[in-house]
């Protein structure tokens, strides 16, 4: 196990969604929720991804854990392809790959007590024979994984609605530790808690972090939670990356243009800095991902584009200060 | 701040009679609007920041709800012993809101003209040409293109930041004088939410309209506001103009929520603070401070009785012990 040691590796995944066929089976056509992205995450490394509604940020992360089947791409886990295992080895790949949501009223059963729902993953598990646990060695876990996440063991027992917005997360990763992955997929984990919560639970998750060598795949609309939380900053429009960076870099330094944009049109809790502030003021909403365009797909709405963004689309490529930037304005098409 | 005082809310009490017993969901708010300012009122879900508001207009459903005490003085007039006709002649026109998710709050089934028009002409008493007339220049105020043509849609036709652009031109074409935004800007995205504030701004400027914002973002206080009220548990625990509060938070709920969101524009420390605990529940609170329990400074004191209310310079007000007892 190497520090450097690329643990996932994204190539050029893509996720069309059929609008549905006509009568004589003809498509009516796709949406590109996901049109082409490729990234790669270190072991230990949290990587996040931002972006605003219907960019794909949700798209990706199911189409990672294969809750969708992608529709071109790979997908590499510790070097294995998830799209083209077997469905044994998919769930034993799994095993190392957990998803924490973001709703936490909706992502737990309300049937189940905040036990059997931790517990439930390591049942299934042993049901396949993935896993070898004794019926005592899986409670004291889930009291171990409780206690770990800030529960009392004492709460067993109890159903969701017993608990808050808070604590319900805070289930949700009991029950995405409970098989020791090595991924986790977070899809705005924090995005429905109030602000006192939501710190609370950015540091259990840092503090898991450490303690675990958890890596994250983490993905926020929030600028700064992102910023906070993450190693390196992956920013998505319209189904495309458009700039990676480290997270320190970002703010300091943002490249595209849509990547400044969103850093200036995100409110900063000080007033003498806004009062400050100039605001890059996008114009228009963003466009719906029901077709595949020739040019750059932030064209109609950048302020600094130019003939050729038109006409051909630009490719994320590095650029001298380490950043990826998907932009004609940093490198010429060939 | 010299500007005439037109809408005070004097210790406003609105009850919910629940089976499981009361819910105080606001409990002794006070405060002061004055002519063209921005005041916001920020607080977490539960804390009665939306109810406030609902109780300010008498929107509040009875039963369960009930106003159980209070002043709501607009123009010296108290709102909460008006008649309903009365009201009528207010709300919308000299008072208006503006809702969380406009697509609630439009009628899908009547077209933009339609919902716009029926305001005007109730409230401005002009014919329908004028009202309409009048419509799509609120809405080419409020940034629509094409509002000629816009006005004959439906609201399922407009995206999420062009329906809220359609709600504000719709509570601004009264010329309000005090105008309620309840998070305006919290269904839509970052960029779209830069839009529309700053379209909020300019176009209450312009018009000389005070605003009350509702929201859960300090970012968004931060730009827009003049003063701000810090709720907690159905009380204001702190009042003050928006620099003082945030260039030197006092209650330390405040302080909390103030240091307890990450910063873009700063290198972040290894761990956020956080403010312990669960927010309260609400129901039969006793009559003790309710942050108590996860406050950091917390005194014997703290659990017997709410603390009182110190006054300072500026506006400032603070509810907590740590500041009664300096005055002793």
């Amino acid at each position: 196990m190497s520090e450097n040691e690329v643990l996932l590796d994204v190539r050029n995944l893509k996720m069309h969604f059929s609008l549905g066929r006509s009568l004589f089976s003809k498509e009516k056509g796709y949406i590109y929720a996901v049109d082409g992205i490729s990234f790669q995450i270190k072991r230990g490394e949290t990587l996040g991804l931002v972006g605003e509604s219907g960019c794909g940020k949700s798209t990706t992360v199911r189409a990672i854990a294969q809750l969708y089947k992608p529709t071109a791409g790979e997908v590499f886990l510790k070097g294995k392809d998830l799209m083209k295992t077997s469905a044994h080895d998919l769930l034993s790949a799994r095993k190392n790959m957990q998803m924490v949501f973001q709703d936490p009223y909706a992502s737990l059963n309300p049937r189940m007590t905040a036990g059997e729902i931790i517990s439930e993953p390591m049942k299934i598990f042993q049901q396949r024979g993935l896993l070898d646990m004794s019926t005592e060695e899986r409670n004291d876990r889930v009291d171990n994984l409780m206690e770990r996440v800030g529960l009392s063991r004492f709460f067993k027992n109890r159903y969701p609605h017993e608990f808050s917005g808070g604590q319900r997360q805070r289930i949700g990763i009991a029950r995405a530790l409970a098989l020791k992955p090595e991924l986790m997929l977070c899809d705005e984990p924090v995005s429905a808690l109030d602000v006192s919560i939501q710190s609370q639970i950015l540091n259990l998750f840092k503090d898991l972090q450490k303690e675990f060598g958890l890596t994250y795949l983490f993905i926020a609309h929030d600028l700064a939670v992102i910023q906070y939380i993450s190693d390196r900053v992956a920013v998505m429009y319209l189904g495309l990356i458009v700039e990676i960076s480290g997270s320190k870099d970002l703010y300091k330094n943002p490249m595209h243009p849509y990547t400044q944009a969103l850093l200036s049109a995100a409110p900063i809790p000080d007033p003498k800095v806004e009062a400050k502030r100039q605001r890059i003021i996008l114009t228009g909403d963003v466009p719906s991902p029901d077709k595949q365009r020739p040019g750059c797909y932030f064209y109609d709405r950048c302020w600094k584009r130019m003939d050729i963004c038109k006409k051909y689309r630009p490719e994320l490529k590095e650029t001298e200060s380490g950043h990826q930037v998907a932009c004609f304005l940093y490198h010429k098409p060939e | 701040m010299t500007e005439e005082v037109i809408l005070q809310v004097k210790d406003l009490k609105t009850y919910f009679h629940v089976d499981e017993g009361i819910v105080k969901a606001v409990d002794g708010v006070s405060f002061d609007l004055h002519k063209g300012e921005t005041l916001g009122i920020v607080g977490e879900s539960g804390s009665g920041k939306s109810v406030t508001n609902l109780s300010i207009i008498n929107l509040i459903p009875n039963p369960p709800g009930k106003i159980a005490g209070g002043q709501v003085l607009f123009h010296e007039k108290d709102i909460l012993k008006m008649s309903a006709n009365e009201i009528r002649q207010i709300r919308g026109n000299k008072i208006s809101m503006i809702f969380q998710d406009p697509m609630t709050s439009l009628n899908p089934f009547l077209k933009v003209s339609t919902q716009m028009i029926e305001t005007i002409v109730l409230h401005q008493g002009l014919d329908k040409k004028a009202a309409k007339a009048k419509a799509i220049e609120m809405l080419k105020l409020a940034g629509i293109p094409a509002p000629e043509k816009r006005i004959d849609q439906y609201p399922h036709q407009f995206s999420g930041g062009m329906r809220q652009r359609v709600m504000i031109a719709m509570g601004l074409s009264c010329n309000p004088e005090i105008l309620i935004a309840d998070e305006p800007t919290s269904a839509l995205d970052v960029t779209i939410q830069a839009q529309i504030l700053e379209l909020m701004k300019d176009l209450t400027k312009k018009l000389g309209t005070a605003v009350i914002l509702i929201t859960h973002s300090l970012g968004v206080v931060a730009g827009m506001c003049n003063t701000i009220c810090v709720m907690y548990a159905g009380r204001v625990v702190e009042r003050g103009q928006t620099e003082d509060i945030f260039g030197e938070p006092k209650h330390p709920y405040t302080q909390g929520l103030i240091h307890s969101v990450p910063r873009l524009d700063r290198e972040n420390s290894e761990r956020l603070f956080s403010i312990q605990g669960q927010p309260p529940n609400v129901i039969d609170l006793p009559d003790c401070c309710p942050f108590y329990p996860r406050c950091e400074k917390a005194m014997d004191i703290c659990k017997k009785k709410y603390p009182t209310v110190v006054h300072s310079e500026n506006g400032r007000a603070v509810s907590c012990w740590l500041y009664a007892e300096e005055k002793k």
